[in-house]
């Protein structure tokens, strides 16, 4: 048994076999076995051979003389390698020497050999045979791996699919029926995976590093998408704590299903409104069918992010028209470009910068990038007449840049004026809270906003000074540390006191324990992500403002944040015992 | 790859353990990849080596596959 620890990406709870889906070039990472595996990895390697040499066989076999004489003589090769004992025996001494898996070996062996032709001969007409041995080893790798690719598109039973990583071919063939959780090496909550099992609503896994060097091929695994956990061939106990813990999870999603079509509105009568957030146009209709009434937070850096070129306006106009279109009249708040902290943007860069979160990111890069700026700001007025969009500015950290970003909006408006272009001109524009200094400033902000969003994860980052990817640190960022609450309880009066809606998209908006300290500082909208937000409407249909306040009260006395924590879990237990 | 395999084949009709070498590495007569990977290209001089009941047949026929036959390939 062995546990792996990834980032949840999907939520739900699965236990199956696995599948390795993998790309035909993809190396097969190093496994080491037990000296007592060596004798059947040894007779694998053989078998292997043997299907292989069968296999071409009926291939060659099949080839006319005439047409295909050419073909014929290459598998003749390929035959006579397959049948060539040193060769064979030169895989097996590996596996025995080295202790390794049949895979591992096949792939070694024959890529040495391969390199062999590459590297040491200088003709060109046998270096180039390199490619025969290539092919040779993926004919015995198919054995191997038991799977074939395509095998995704034709499956007949149930499995939980691992990759290193997905590619949106590989996903787009996947048969909900039969695809029962998602787990990959790499990725993040953008990935192909993590989207793709969110739209099926299967539990995923992923930046897991290492899963496909541990599992292999019908081994049984457990992925637990609400943790962010893989159990690799789990042992019987773990197995029926899961099969348990598996029908409670589908028990409380059946309950909170039920509860879908019912308002979000407290015990004594408060109306709140649950947005969804969204990184992709297609995950619009999963934030309709978990009762979401709109999205709060639309992120478009999608758009930029796994490609090599510039998405023009008229993509752009159509990812956020297929939106508008979806939601009506529901509000649709789009941020703009949320840039210049990631990978993406730092390999784009001559220099990458030597502190990328304190550098040039956000609204910053988007107003000293104007082209692309304003191109993003056209296709999302252009689109405003078909629903009820909103902008919104990300990391807006004084009056300046917000009063800058507002001139670009007009400039863009203007320019649409003149070629007769439609677009909402009353439209709407936020900002996001998620500084310190935006927090501290918040009441002249609110002067020139719309409306405020606080993005609680940067606000926590900031305030506290904590990268909570570093694991050295992490422990210490807690979006209930006294000093990011008495800004968010800042931002919300500022934003009262001035009339205008402030919600909350950060995660702290998907946490059941924070739900009732959230409305007792004031809060009525919260933008989350969609399959929370049942969950979340059953806390705000348990409680009453009176006591959130009350609780609010006591928790803005605490001066600790494990105090605070506590609290907030205890009194959010009493209500939703089942999510905890 | 074609005369490696000719090669090969002819030498696996035989008992005889057969030795190809280049002046610097020994390959096994038999074995196409041991073959290839010796990469004797066209004008290399190899030698032969057969051990066992039929060595002098064996030999006799790769003599002729390579030399008189030229592998069925019209010289370059």
């Amino acid at each position: 048994m062995e546990i792996k620890k990834g980032i949840a990406v999907s939520p739900g709870v699965s236990i199956g076999k696995s599948l390795i889906v993998d790309s035909e070039d993809y190396r097969i990472p190093r496994r080491e076995i037990e000296p007592s595996q060596r004798v059947g990895e040894i007779q694998r390697v053989r078998n292997a051979f043997q299907e292989a040499i069968e296999e071409l066989t009926s291939l060659e076999r099949g080839q006319d003389e005439a047409t295909g004489g050419h073909i014929k003589d290459i598998f003749a090769v390929h035959l006579r390698f397959l049948r060539d004992r040193s060769l064979r025996r030169r895989v097996t001494d590996s596996v025995q020497t080295e202790s390794v898996t049949a895979e591992y070996a096949v792939s070694t062996v024959l890529r040495e050999i391969a390199s062999h032709f590459e590297t040491n001969v200088k003709d060109t007409y046998i270096s180039e045979r390199a490619a025969d041995i290539y092919d040779i080893e993926r004919r015995l790798l198919r054995r191997l791996l038991g799977t074939k690719r395509e095998d995704i598109l034709h499956l007949k039973e149930e499995v939980i699919v691992v990759a290193r990583q997905l590619s949106p071919t590989q996903t787009a063939g996947f048969n909900r029926d039969y695809v029962k959780g998602i787990a990959s090496d790499a990725g993040g909550r953008t990935s192909h995976a993590a989207i793709v099992a969110r739209s099926l609503g299967i539990p995923a896994v992923v930046a897991l590093e290492d899963l496909t060097e541990v599992v292999r091929t019908n081994d049984r695994v457990i992925i637990d998408g609400n943790r962010g956990i893989v159990i690799v061939n789990p042992d019987e106990e773990t197995i029926h704590q899961y099969e348990a813990y598996s029908r409670e999870f589908v028990a409380l999603e059946h309950k909170l299903d039920a509860i879908r079509e019912k308002p979000a509105t407290t015990r004594d009568g408060v109306r709140i409104r649950l947005l969804g957030n969204i990184e992709f146009p297609d995950e619009s209709s999963l934030v309709l069918e978990k009762g979401g009434e709109g999205v709060g937070l639309y992120r478009t850096e999608f758009l930029y992010l796994n490609r090599s070129t510039e998405p023009v306006e008229q993509e752009q106009y159509e990812a956020y028209a297929e939106v508008a279109r979806v939601f009506k009249n529901k509000p649709v708040v789009i941020r703009t470009f949320d840039l210049g902290a990631d990978k993406y943007t730092q390999n784009q860069r001559p220099t990458p910068e030597p502190n990328p979160f304190l550098g040039l990111r956000s609204i910053r890069f988007c107003l000293q990038n104007l082209t692309m700026f304003k191109t993003q700001l056209r296709a999302i007025l252009r689109a405003s007449v078909l629903g009820q969009i909103k902008i919104m500015f990300p990391l807006i950290t004084s009056i300046q840049e917000l009063m800058q970003a507002k001139m670009i909006v007009h400039d863009v408006m203007e320019d649409l004026d003149e070629e007769n272009i439609r677009y909402n001109r009353s439209i709407e524009i936020g900002a996001m809270i998620e500084t310190p200094s935006a927090a501290l400033t918040a009441s002249t902000l609110a002067r020139d906003a719309d409306f405020f969003s606080i993005g609680t994860n940067d606000l926590t980052q900031y305030t506290l000074a904590v990268d909570r990817g570093n694991e050295l640190v992490s422990p210490l960022y807690s979006a209930a540390d006294p000093a990011v609450l008495r800004l968010i309880r800042m931002i919300i009066q500022d934003a009262n006191k001035a009339k205008i809606d402030v919600s909350v998209c950060g995660e702290t908006a998907s946490e059941p324990e924070y739900v009732m300290l959230l409305l007792g500082m004031g809060i009525r909208t919260l933008s989350l992500t969609s399959p929370m937000i049942p969950e979340i409407k059953q806390v705000i249909r348990s409680v009453k403002i009176e006591d959130c306040n009350h609780l609010t009260r006591t928790v803005l006395a605490m001066n600790s944040e494990r105090q605070i924590s506590s609290y907030l879990r205890t009194a959010a237990r009493k209500i939703l015992p089942e999510a905890f | 790859m074609r005369p490696a395999m000719q090669f090969v084949d002819t030498a696996n009709r035989f008992h005889s353990d057969i030795i190809v070498s280049n002046g610097q590495t020994d390959a096994d007569g038999k074995s196409i990849m041991q073959m290839s990977m010796l990469a004797a290209t066209c004008g290399t001089c190899l030698h032969l080596r057969a051990e066992g009941s039929d060595a002098d047949q064996a030999l006799q026929a790769l003599r002729e596959l390579v030399e008189v036959r030229m592998f069925g390939e019209p010289p370059p």
